[in-house]
């Protein structure tokens, strides 16, 4: 009798679980839903006091109307150029630390990690605008340079994070590996890299949403319009059409899907990388 | 004697795999932050060279009543979206973490706003929270309609503008949540086990096991969300740049509008400065109290 109960409370709070869930799912999609409706009205629709979620015949052209009023392609070129730059070299200047930081013993290593620990602390406030006389004087503004040399120079959080994936790799398999002769170099590139997949992709994926949105630092230093990334080039779009909602719409949904065809792509190896990667307490 | 060439051999080999990250930090940060601290303490105005004022450029921003004292209110304001984050994001983790049909769905869902470029969400929000054809006010006349209410202006009405901001930032809470969420798969389930034979319910297996071994990452996801209400910069640079009457001002907002648009370097770092001292006080100050609620493993008690 007792147990039967118990049954029928975990199933009634199962119920509530998932009514809620239905319930701030719809609200948080509810934005979403908006944005494709309105890229797919005519121009006539879109100012309404009540919302037509479905719109009764879409105009598709809408999609070709903004991708022809700003140069997508053009900035969609320039953003991956940004992005794969910095996801290479994010990759490779952060795994080199942080198998410096975890799988080697030498003097020094605690306290300079301790200062990487402390720079994670220092707003990008403090140093954005030294940066920025330093890269005016090697007359690098106007370039890509200032975006995607940085990140070749390590990244204080993926090398933390990668360090953390690194510790849990028994010690064992590089014990083996030194006795046959291996270098470390050689170690990291063969034994533990490939055993860090789930950290190396959230690293990587991390440094990729980051530069595809990264709206600042293209502010700042892309003064020609011919090298704008997409998050750049749809702020100008706003200026420029700022009441063709129904455009406005189109581009922002074209800005942010391939984003989410990414986060799709790798979401399990990510949410396994962060759990495992640890901001466990 | 030996020993000693394989401990500068050891060290040798260390220093060499950290130097991508030991170069960039000589140059794009402790060469940076030297410069910075210099030009705050001068006037400098890009195209002339600095020079030493002192304590000139603290006290001109510390007595500047018209831009600097607003945005530094108008963020300490929007603090108070934390505690709200804060509940709903542990709030929806308990309820991603249930084993549910279909919750993979819910959690990448959840999650997507935080991801999606801000520039995009900026654009998506002025029309979603526009006065008379925004999702928002739709939602809302029908309820306020019959009590004789009128619907909010939302971004163009001071009063209305900061609770806008913080709407469009509750919506992206889920970057929180996936971080809340590891933490919750982190803890052993042994301890409920432990805490059922005890006879406790849901409520109380939530309020003694539950919170407090989530307590690190609350702490975690507190400090971090203070340093990004400081830096808080673009959603307000294209929204509204800091209108309407200045009730958007944020500080990262008009740290940006003195170093590039009026080319005050030495005030603008004199501004990166105290934002530095801000976050560092707010760390250290929840770092003293989270001894009174932070459970660590391995202590004694908890």
């Amino acid at each position: 009798m007792r147990i039967g109960s118990r049954i029928l409370q975990r199933r009634a709070g199962l119920a509530a679980a998932l009514a809620a869930l239905v319930l701030l799912g719809a609200l948080f999609i509810a934005p979403f839903a908006f944005m494709v409706s309105t890229s797919l009205k005519p121009e006539d629709r879109i100012f309404s006091e009540t919302v037509e979620w479905i719109p009764r015949s879409p105009v598709w052209a809408n999609y070709a109307a903004a991708l022809e009023a700003f140069p997508f392609l053009l900035y969609l070129r320039n953003t991956l150029l940004v992005c794969g730059l910095t996801v290479v070299g994010t990759l490779l200047s952060s795994s080199l630390p942080a198998y410096g930081f975890s799988r080697l013993r030498w003097r020094g290593r605690d306290p300079l990690f301790f200062v990487m620990l402390a720079t994670l602390m220092l707003p990008v406030q403090v140093t954005m605008l030294p940066q920025f006389l330093m890269f005016r004087n090697l007359g690098w503004t106007g370039t890509f340079l200032p975006l995607v040399v940085p990140p070749f120079f390590g990244n204080a959080f993926a090398i933390f994070l990668l360090r953390q994936f690194f510790l849990s790799i028994p010690q064992e398999l590089s014990d083996a590996a030194r006795l046959d002769g291996c270098s470390e170099a050689r170690i990291l590139w063969q034994i533990v890299a490939p055993l860090s997949r789930p950290a190396l992709v959230t690293v990587g994926l991390f440094a990729f949403i980051g530069a595809w949105t990264d709206f600042l630092n293209p502010l700042v230093y892309l003064t020609d319009e011919s090298t704008y990334t997409l998050a750049l080039g749809l702020q100008t779009f706003i200026g420029r059409h700022s009441s063709e909602w129904h455009l406005l719409m189109a581009a922002a949904t074209v800005v942010t899907l391939p984003l989410m065809v990414v986060f799709f792509l790798a979401q399990k190896t990510f949410i396994q990388g962060i759990s495992l990667g640890g901001v466990k307490g | 004697m030996k020993e000693r060439a394989r401990e500068r051999r050891k060290t040798i080999q260390g220093l060499l795999f950290i130097s991508p990250w030991l170069i960039g930090f000589l140059i794009f940060t402790l060469y940076p932050i030297t410069a910075s601290l210099y030009y705050s303490f001068c006037d400098f105005r890009v195209l002339t060279p600095p020079r030493w004022i002192g304590w000139g450029n603290f006290q001109a921003l510390l007595t500047d009543r018209d831009y600097f004292l607003p945005s530094l209110y108008n963020t300490l304001f929007m603090l108070g979206e934390l505690p709200v984050a804060l509940v709903l994001g542990v709030g929806m983790a308990l309820l991603l973490n249930q084993r549910l049909p279909g919750i993979g769905l819910f959690r990448t869902l959840y999650y997507v706003p935080s991801v999606m470029p801000t520039v995009a969400v900026a654009v998506l929000w002025m029309w979603i929270l526009n006065p008379e054809y925004g999702l928002v006010n739709a939602a809302l006349r029908p309820v306020l309609a019959p009590l004789g209410l009128q619907a909010p202006g939302w971004l163009a009405d001071p009063a209305w503008s900061k609770p806008a901001f913080m709407l469009m930032d509750l919506w992206a809470v889920g970057g929180s949540v996936v971080i809340y969420l590891a933490g919750l798969q982190g803890i052993s389930p042994h301890l409920y086990e432990a805490a059922e034979l005890d006879g406790a319910g849901a409520w109380q297996k939530t309020r003694h096991v539950t919170l407090p071994q989530l307590s690190p990452v609350i702490f975690y996801n507190l400090i971090i969300g203070v340093i990004a209400t400081f830096q808080y910069f673009t959603q307000t640079f294209i929204m509204t740049n800091g209108g309407p009457q200045n009730s958007t001002l944020f500080y990262s907002l008009h740290l940006f509008h003195n170093a590039f648009r009026d080319f005050r370097m030495g005030q603008a770092c004199a501004m990166a400065w105290i934002l530095f001292l801000i976050t560092l006080g707010a760390t250290v100050a929840l770092f003293r109290s989270s001894a009174r609620w932070v459970y660590y493993e391995g202590e004694r008690g908890g």
